[in-house]
């Protein structure tokens, strides 16, 4: 099956807001999701130049957009498209 | 997961910054409050006033105010902000102190005590009453009950109740602060005592409420660049362990913000670990029995306030920082400094030896954001020459002792080196100090970090 693709908004204004902490996030994946994605650090995606800055940080799981993610967040998308 | 404590204050920095570039600083700030928790909106306190409040507190504080200097609480914030835009110099944090406490953010918490929760089941064997060495503990109606007269807070019976039923609550601030400097005075605020605080920013970075505020020299940074002034980054060490991307793309980052010249606080360290390899070595062959590390300012700062008779073993070797700042102005003439790294204390030492500004990392990464200036996206920077890796070493416990070893290793010496470290200055640091005075615990050079694991682990850490 082909990997999901995970991309991590690694621009400077998501990595303050959480992306840092994202980035080792196949590493503590709940065993059963663990080698289902392939994980990539992206430059800034422009998502959060809106006045808001309210949801960065941003993740695309194959091209869908997470924001304010969480590890949960991205745990459940997961889930949602490997059932799918 | 950074915490919400977190995620509120970088936000905040980065609005600030994006204001500050969009030139609407003074126009925007005191809509901040309002645009952050506006009515329809949750609230993380009791309610979005109350939210409102302690944002604007904490952009006082960016402005570079502490909330103790407010005399009317009606002042505006565009009116502080013209204060600050005229200020020739930042605050000076030398005799006061970078850190405060924002009344309206901090929850006032009860002083630790031992509670017995609704977890006790009143069993028969009651290890807490037999395991209390004060007798404190009774059974009252099947509950354990403490009589709070006799209790020592020993925390004993916390640890031997097969339910988990005892707890001892703390008060974070208190807790973690290492020379009894943060309490609460009589009418229950919580209050930093300035003879005793040594800006290790522990409280800053334990309170739960984020109500322990740090006070900002961002906007006089902002404002110099602005005017065109030559303006030189000192990045310390401890940046490597912060960022995506490299060094070199991060120096590259840095001087988009328009710095004249970006350096590695690491050069200094060099100069650093040479001139204290000298000092010790003198000082050994004079006779001397110890000598200590004088690079963390929080640590330098703990021996004057508390042990002032110790003094004579800490080094006089000036920090990184300093001789970095030698090196900025002889090839810069005329030019302002700024150092850049993850310390609160820092800021002190800065304001007494003459290094015009202090930036967190935070503060950095907030300004590079508000620019959209992307790390990972950028070139790397030619670097003159990169600084040797054991200098490089210095933001991590141990580096300095490795560094001084190094620079030691080419002599023949007539004295045999004992290296021992303090990792993290703690409530017991200061009996340490004391038991390696008088050669109870033996070492002849004495390595000290405030931080555990070193600057790396710094209150102002991006990694927090």
């Amino acid at each position: 099956m082909k990997k999901l693709q995970l991309e991590i908004c690694c621009g400077t204004t998501c990595y303050m807001l959480g992306a840092n902490r994202l980035l080792n996030i196949e590493n503590e994946m709940p065993s059963e999701l663990r080698g289902k994605c392939e994980v990539k650090a992206l430059p800034c995606m422009g998502l959060c130049n809106d006045k808001e800055l309210a949801g960065a940080p941003y993740v695309k799981l194959n091209g869908i957009v997470i924001e304010n993610a969480t590890a949960e967040k991205i745990y459940d998308k997961i889930r949602e498209l490997l059932e799918a | 997961m950074i915490d919400g404590s977190v995620f509120l204050r970088r936000e905040l920095m980065i609005r600030f910054v994006r204001a500050f570039y969009n030139g609407s600083l003074e126009t925007e700030l005191d809509r901040f409050p309002v645009e952050m928790r506006p009515r329809q909106d949750h609230s993380s306190r009791c309610c979005i006033y109350h939210d409102r409040a302690v944002i604007k507190y904490r952009l006082m504080n960016l402005l570079g105010f502490s909330c103790e200097e407010e005399t009317d609480e009606a002042r505006t914030l565009a009116s502080y902000c013209r204060e600050a835009m005229e200020r020739k110099t930042p605050a000076d944090v030398s005799e006061k102190l970078p850190l405060s406490v924002c009344e309206a953010g901090c929850s006032e918490c009860p002083s630790s005590k031992v509670v017995i929760t609704g977890n006790c089941r009143g069993c028969f064997s009651r290890p807490c009453m037999y395991s209390c060495p004060k007798g404190a503990i009774s059974v009252v109606n099947q509950v354990s009950t403490i009589d709070y007269s006799k209790c020592i807070q020993c925390g004993k019976c916390t640890a031997v109740c097969p339910y988990h039923a005892i707890v001892k609550t703390t008060v974070p601030c208190e807790n973690a602060c290492p020379t009894g400097a943060i309490h609460k005075d009589s009418d229950g605020h919580t209050r930093i005592d300035v003879s005793k605080c040594i800006s290790c920013g522990n409280c800053f970075a334990k309170c739960p409420f984020s109500a322990i505020l740090e006070r900002s020299q961002m906007l006089d940074v902002l404002k110099a660049l602005k005017n065109g002034e030559k303006v030189v980054a000192m990045v310390a060490p401890a940046a490597a362990s912060q960022i995506a991307g490299t060094i070199e793309q991060l120096f590259t980052a840095i001087s988009k913000l328009g710095f004249t010249d970006v350096i590695e606080v690491a050069l200094g360290a060099e100069d650093t670990t040479q001139h204290e390899a000298e000092e010790f070595r003198e000082r050994m062959n004079a006779g001397e029995k110890l000598m200590t590390t004088s690079c963390c300012p929080a640590y330098v700062e703990m021996v004057k306030k508390f042990l002032p008779e110790f003094m004579q073993y800490v080094s006089t070797t000036p920090s990184p920082m300093i001789y970095a700042a030698e090196r900025a102005r002889k090839d810069i003439p005329g030019c302002k400094v700024v150092f850049i790294g993850p310390c609160v204390a820092k800021r002190v030492e800065a304001s007494r030896k003459n290094i015009d500004f202090v930036l967190s990392f935070e503060e950095l990464f907030a300004m590079l954001a508000g620019k959209n200036i992307d790390v990972i996206s950028c070139a790397p920077w030619q670097m003159p020459r990169p600084a040797a890796a054991t200098a490089r070493n210095f933001a991590r416990s141990c580096g300095v002792t490795e560094a001084v070893i190094a620079s030691l290793g080419g002599f023949k010496e007539d004295f045999k080196l004992d290296a021992k470290a303090i990792n993290g200055i703690d409530k017991k640091s200061l009996s340490m100090l004391k038991l390696y005075a008088s050669g109870k615990l033996p070492a002849n050079f004495l390595e000290v970090m405030c931080c555990p694991g070193g600057c790396v682990n710094g209150p102002c850490s991006l990694k927090k």
